[in-house]
């Protein structure tokens, strides 16, 4: 297990510093002079060259991202060009919010994932199958932006039970675990939680389906094993799969928040994310961008270490 | 046919026989699929909505750009204007038609590029292997690394606003996940004995990918990048949903649901409208995604 651990370790460091290069190279594709954002319209030639040393602009690119990389490392991603406040502080005050949108869309689609996906797989080819694999299309199919508009047209303008946008009630400036405030998390919970509903419970009906069907389900029956019992087994066999594929959603939900994020103005990563793009504040855009996929590359490390550490099969392959 | 006695019938079998072909791969797949209703229902939903965006200019619909300031965001049912207004007075209906020409291109356009490049590269990787196969996987790793929402929104915000960026943000995200599927198949048959006597017959690696290798490989690949195609068309349109694909008065669904977000207090269901559209055809595709790839699994 350690020397398993160990390697997937190792393996990660080639992937870290390349995800940070394509950050990096990110505002370099980047159509005109990332200047353009803090220089006056009048800026004069000196003032340009001035500020093009200080970002270090001047210098060759292999050079520009050897600094920067140094500078990351101790965790200096420069200051947001919009506020002029070091970024890493800023995307970390965010990063706290989409963790708090993630989990609790975790919580809820991971639950109704789970049971819908085992309901399905147990009751296959029936009615209740068809239901549950139905819910589970639409889940991954509906644009979930839409979604989010939809259920603030039914929960908050017409039935007006619950704030359409915002993470607290007006002069609250941090999250509490109470009702004032959780009412604001439930609408873009349920609207993050619809995909990994769907997907996990596609992956764990296929699962049971497959489990179910192989013999040693039969011999468990044979030697009188109760149903709920048989379930035991169940769901043991299906679990080192189905919690990859749920890692692999919760890194996908804490990555990929912005357009929930925007609809209902939650101040997350994402909704920083989308500020970045739009005031051009490229040192933002590239350290938001940087963590994110940093987070999601750590998740995946967790959950392949989590996976082998209940699955024995896997250290060994 | 059932008086005959059974020697007969299995004669006339045997005559018979010659004369029809045997079903090849791809009628077989067809005609199951032809058997799903769902299927064919949603492949006819999707046939629709093609048909009336490419053909509607000649539907007589309103003038999708011409406004109103006193007719303003209309209730759907509104004489004249049967999907009511939006929040420039602008039929709906004639935008949700013209918006599907933008919609479908952006959404299913990266889903075209990223299969070829995808599948040339894969195909390449799988084949040749070796050094040139770490080089292309291990670059394929590192965008694994990004979640993909994540990857066409930092690509498009980088390169800025336009319907060419979001297309190539798009393309570039689908492209890692088509090559590793591509790779995956081809490593699968390289080294079957069918590969290995056109080599031994002396053909090309580039002849035996071609003739042998992608008629082998084609059908998964294509399966797998059809099922991409619902997310493609959420996220191009989410780009635009954005403000990083076209720009306004463009009738696109993504953007019409962007600008209608502010309407929602005034008439919420004609704001919805775009998405509703988006859902259709992303569901459609992917049950038709879902039909297909049972219809191919010959053995069950």
């Amino acid at each position: 297990m350690l020397a398993y651990t160990a390697r997937r370790i190792v393996y990660v460091v080639p992937i870290v510093i390349s995800v940070a290069l394509v950050c990096f190279l990110l505002v370099h594709i980047t159509p005109g002079d990332p200047l353009v954002a803090v220089l006056p319209a009048d800026a004069s030639q000196e003032l340009a060259a001035q500020l093009r040393a200080a970002y270090g602009f001047d210098r060759p690119l292999p050079v520009q991202f050897g600094l920067w990389l140094l500078r990351a490392l101790h965790g200096d991603l420069g200051n947001s060009i919009a506020t002029g406040r070091p970024v890493l502080a800023e995307v970390m005050r965010a990063v706290g919010n989409t963790v708090t949108l993630a989990i609790a869309a975790a919580i809820i689609g991971f639950t109704m994932g789970i049971l819908l996906g085992l309901i399905a797989g147990y009751f296959r080819e029936t009615w209740i199958d068809k239901v549950a694999t139905s819910f589970a299309i639409a889940g991954v199919s509906v644009p979930h932006y839409w979604l989010g508009m939809l259920l603030v047209i039914i929960f908050s303008v017409q039935l007006n039970w619950l704030p359409a946008v915002g993470a607290g009630p007006s002069g609250s400036n941090s999250w509490a675990w109470d009702w004032a405030h959780l009412k604001y998390l439930v609408l873009p919970a349920i609207t993050t939680s619809v995909i990994p509903m769907g997907i996990v419970t596609r992956t764990v009906r296929a699962l049971t389906g497959d489990i179910l069907s192989q013999d040693f389900v039969e011999a468990l029956r044979a030697k009188g094993l109760r149903e709920t019992g048989v379930f035991r087994h169940v769901i043991k066999n299906a679990a080192p799969t189905a919690l990859a594929v749920m890692g692999l959603q919760l890194g996908y939900m804490l990555g990929g928040s912005i357009l929930i994020e925007t609809v209902f103005s939650w101040p997350g990563s994402g909704f920083l994310l989308n500020s970045a793009i739009f005031q051009r504040d490229l040192p933002l855009l590239q350290g938001t961008i940087l963590i994110l996929a940093l987070f999601f590359v750590f998740l995946n490390l967790l959950v392949d270490i989590a996976q082998a550490a209940i699955d024995p099969r896997i250290k060994r392959g | 046919m059932s008086e005959l006695p059974l020697s007969a019938t299995a004669d006339a079998a045997l005559q018979a026989a010659p004369a029809t072909k045997a079903r090849g791969y791809w009628a077989t797949v067809g005609r199951r699929i032809m058997r799903d209703k769902v299927s064919m229902a949603c492949a006819l939903v999707l046939l629709l909505i093609f048909l009336s965006a490419i053909l509607a200019p000649w539907l007589g619909l309103e003038d999708p750009y011409k406004g109103s300031m006193i007719r303003r965001l209309r209730h759907i049912g509104t004489v004249g204007y049967p999907l009511g207004t939006d929040e420039l007075g602008r039929d709906m209906l004639a935008r949700l038609i013209y918006g599907g020409r933008l919609s479908l291109v952006i959404g299913i356009l990266p889903v075209i590029l990223a299969f070829c490049i995808g599948t040339s590269l894969g195909i390449v990787a799988g084949y040749v292997g070796g050094k040139l196969n770490t080089a292309i996987m291990r670059t394929v790793d590192v965008f694994y690394a990004f979640p993909s929402v994540l990857l066409a929104i930092a690509i498009s915000g980088a390169l800025g606003a336009g319907i060419l960026n979001s297309i190539v943000a798009l393309t570039i995200v689908f492209v890692p996940q088509i090559t590793r599927v591509a790779e995956s198949v081809t490593t699968g048959v390289r080294n079957m004995d069918f590969v290995e006597a056109a080599r031994a017959s002396g053909a090309g690696a580039f002849t035996i990918m071609r003739v042998h290798i992608l008629g082998n490989v084609l059908g998964a690949i294509f399966v797998y990048a059809t099922s991409l195609i619902s997310v493609s068309m959420i996220l191009a349109a989410g780009l635009s949903f954005l403000g990083l694909g076209t720009k306004p008065p463009e009738p696109e669904w993504g953007l019409m649901l962007n600008t209608l977000r502010t309407a929602i207090y005034v008439n919420p269901w004609v704001a919805a409208l775009p998405g509703a559209m988006i859902f259709a055809v992303s569901i459609c595709f992917n049950l038709l995604s879902d039909g297909l790839r049972s219809a191919m699994d010959i053995r069950n």
